[in-house]
């Protein structure tokens, strides 16, 4: 009720600013423009968001000796399926999700810096959809697995040359507790 | 002086968010047409923080339409028509003339005046006083803009109004919201991961974005004033592409939850998504027109990225663009006539325009990276993001292609830009 006053107060001001006659004080001054006030554009308050915390992971994950240590796949110029190169890697992450039923994975697809930005989201998507698909396949279950896009706005490296393309153009894997 | 080479770089002293994150704007091409003026200095605006005059006078610079004529000379000013002496104007080929003055009231506030003045029939032929606080000058100075320009032009003037771009420093990347102009930027959102695809409520007072500070794209609807922003789409997979609907209920967006890329109605709460393309292939980028009824958007369905149109509550989509493989982001004028697009052409990518009514196109820029436009609410100039030295820059360029500007910040990367709404009050 007190908000609501408090509203019908401030309309009721504004509408007797915006009606009060001006008073002309200097009668040599002929123009009868009223006045009117300045509206101003309201002002913007500042949002920071918290960073999720990331939880320790098991030591199989982080081992650079183990091949569950490595997390990206890399792909060649507008294409989008998994390169054979890349099925062990997967094979060996499918079994540790099958076997790991609690664990979950983020999959976050990539593209090059070429091209419009929302359109390069669908891109990468393509590519994370591609490699959760063959996960599933290999024996992932859908409720460890998503897949989203990054699309152009993380690239690894920002140089516009096609040695820096080609390591955008990438999936990488993330466990529950680095995202 | 056909093509006006002159650099304004304004001093941006109502910095909110410290010197290096302002937008300095530079005018590198010039109308054809342009309408001679003199802006005279107001008498007693010396009062003010700021030269209502000097700002009146940027604003029609910018907009390209105006041929500023040297104005510093006049002793003493006029503060009424029957002053003005106008056979000096005449010789000077001036069409229109602005005179004003600033006086201070007694309550402390202050009253500027302006006169629109007709040169050639020496008659005024427009006229507004407003009462402003100190603060409000700058404010003061862009309405009286608008009035200018729409009483000389016969559209409606955008200085009021506000832009909203993405701001990439180091590791942080700022959502600010600025006035048209560049000056008085703020900050809505500071995050450590990235901000994409902000876009205006109909009424200017939210923007719709995609933020991926939960390590994948989600997207937020963001009350300016109060700070307090909205989980709109945090579904499974990618949430991206927001789009308001004419009436500011709703949104499109694009998610990816039932498999692929599609396109999406969700109450602006978030409330009730449902479908509205059904392909295999990549839906995205969706933009109602301005009538509401229509909706152009991206896809890949036949198999090069491709402008469509579809019925605002979905159907059977038609083909718009043809001609090349890669036409992306669509965008309307205001009007309805004119589409807006980046083409693909060699390497290059472009802003074109292209008349749906005679189906005509024309490419507007030429830079290397052209992308993300946006019109301004008169759908006289259209703001883009583009490629200097290796950096992300705004940019604009008036829809004749004719009048071009850019806006970049030190050491930051620009990009994304958003031109909101008019202004009313």
């Amino acid at each position: 009720m007190k908000k609501l006053l408090a509203v019908a107060a401030m309309v009721a001001l504004l509408a007797g600013c915006a009606s009060t006659p001006k008073v002309e004080s200097k009668a040599a001054v002929e123009d009868r423009t009223p006045t009117t006030e300045v509206p101003t554009q309201p002002g913007v308050s500042t949002v920071t968001p918290v960073a999720p915390k990331a939880d320790q992971l098991p030591s199989a994950l982080k081992d650079p000796n183990n091949i569950l240590s490595k997390r990206s796949l890399y792909y060649d110029y507008d294409k989008y399926d998994v390169k054979e190169e890349y099925k062990p890697l997967l094979q060996a992450h499918a079994r540790y999700l099958a076997q790991n039923r609690n664990a979950k994975m983020l999959i976050q697809g990539n593209c090059d810096e070429r091209g419009s930005r929302e359109y390069n989201i669908a891109l990468g998507q393509k590519r994370a959809d591609g490699v959760k698909k063959m996960l599933l396949l290999m024996g992932a279950q859908e409720s460890q697995v998503e897949s989203v896009s990054l699309g152009e706005e993380k690239p690894r490296c920002t140089e516009s040359t096609e040695v820096c393309y080609s390591q955008n153009r990438r999936s990488d894997m993330l466990y529950g507790g680095e995202y | 002086m056909g093509f006006v080479l002159r650099s304004i770089f304004l001093l941006l002293t109502l910095a909110c968010t410290g010197a290096q994150a302002q937008l300095s704007i530079e005018i590198t091409g010039g109308g054809a047409n342009q309408i001679p003026i003199g802006v005279l200095r107001f008498a007693g605006e010396a009062a003010l923080p700021q030269s209502i005059s000097d700002i009146v006078e940027a604003d029609l610079q910018r907009s390209g339409r105006f041929r500023m004529l040297f104005s510093g000379n006049v002793e003493p000013l006029p503060a009424d028509v029957a002053q003005v002496n106008f056979g000096d104007w005449k010789n000077r080929n001036a069409d229109a003339l602005v005179i004003g003055s600033v006086v201070r009231l007694a309550d402390g506030r202050f009253e500027a005046r302006f006169r629109l003045l007709d040169v050639p029939k020496q008659t005024q032929i427009g006229g507004v006083a407003f009462t402003l606080s100190a603060q409000q000058a700058r404010a003061t100075a862009h309405r009286i803009a608008d009035v200018v320009y729409e009483k000389l032009t016969g559209d409606r003037g955008v200085f009021s109004t506000r832009i909203a771009y993405v701001v990439k420093q180091g590791s942080r990347y700022e959502l600010q919201i600025a006035d048209a102009d560049g000056v008085g930027a703020q900050t809505a959102l500071a995050s450590r991961e990235p901000i994409m695809s902000p876009a205006w409520s109909p009424d200017g007072t939210r923007l719709a974005y995609v933020s991926f500070e939960n390590k994948k794209p989600v997207v937020y609807v963001h009350s300016l004033v109060s700070g307090q922003r909205q989980v709109v789409a945090n579904f499974k997979g990618s949430n991206s592409a927001p789009a308001w609907s004419t009436d500011g209920k709703q949104l499109a967006v694009v998610l990816s939850k039932d498999g692929g890329s599609q396109i999406y109605l969700i109450g602006a709460d978030g409330s009730n998504p449902r479908r509205i393309t059904n392909s295999g292939s990549i839906d995205t980028e969706p933009f109602f027109a301005p009538d509401g009824q229509s909706i152009y958007f991206t896809s890949d369905r036949g198999g090069s990225p491709q402008i469509y149109r579809m019925s605002a509550s979905g159907g059977d989509p038609a083909r718009v663009t043809f001609d090349g493989s890669y036409n992306v982001s669509p965008r309307v004028s205001s009007d309805g006539k004119t589409l807006i697009y980046i083409a693909r052409d060699g390497g290059r990518f472009q802003l074109k325009s292209f008349d749906l009514a005679s189906k005509q196109g024309q490419v507007l820029t030429d830079g290397q990276r052209d992308e993300s436009p946006a019109f301004a609410p008169n759908g006289k100039m259209i703001l883009y993001a583009t490629q200097i030295g290796n950096r992300g820059s705004l940019a604009a360029v008036s829809s004749d292609g004719r009048v071009k500007q850019r806006l970049s910040v030190q050491a930051a990367d620009v990009r994304e830009p958003a031109w909101g709404p008019f202004f009313n009050n």
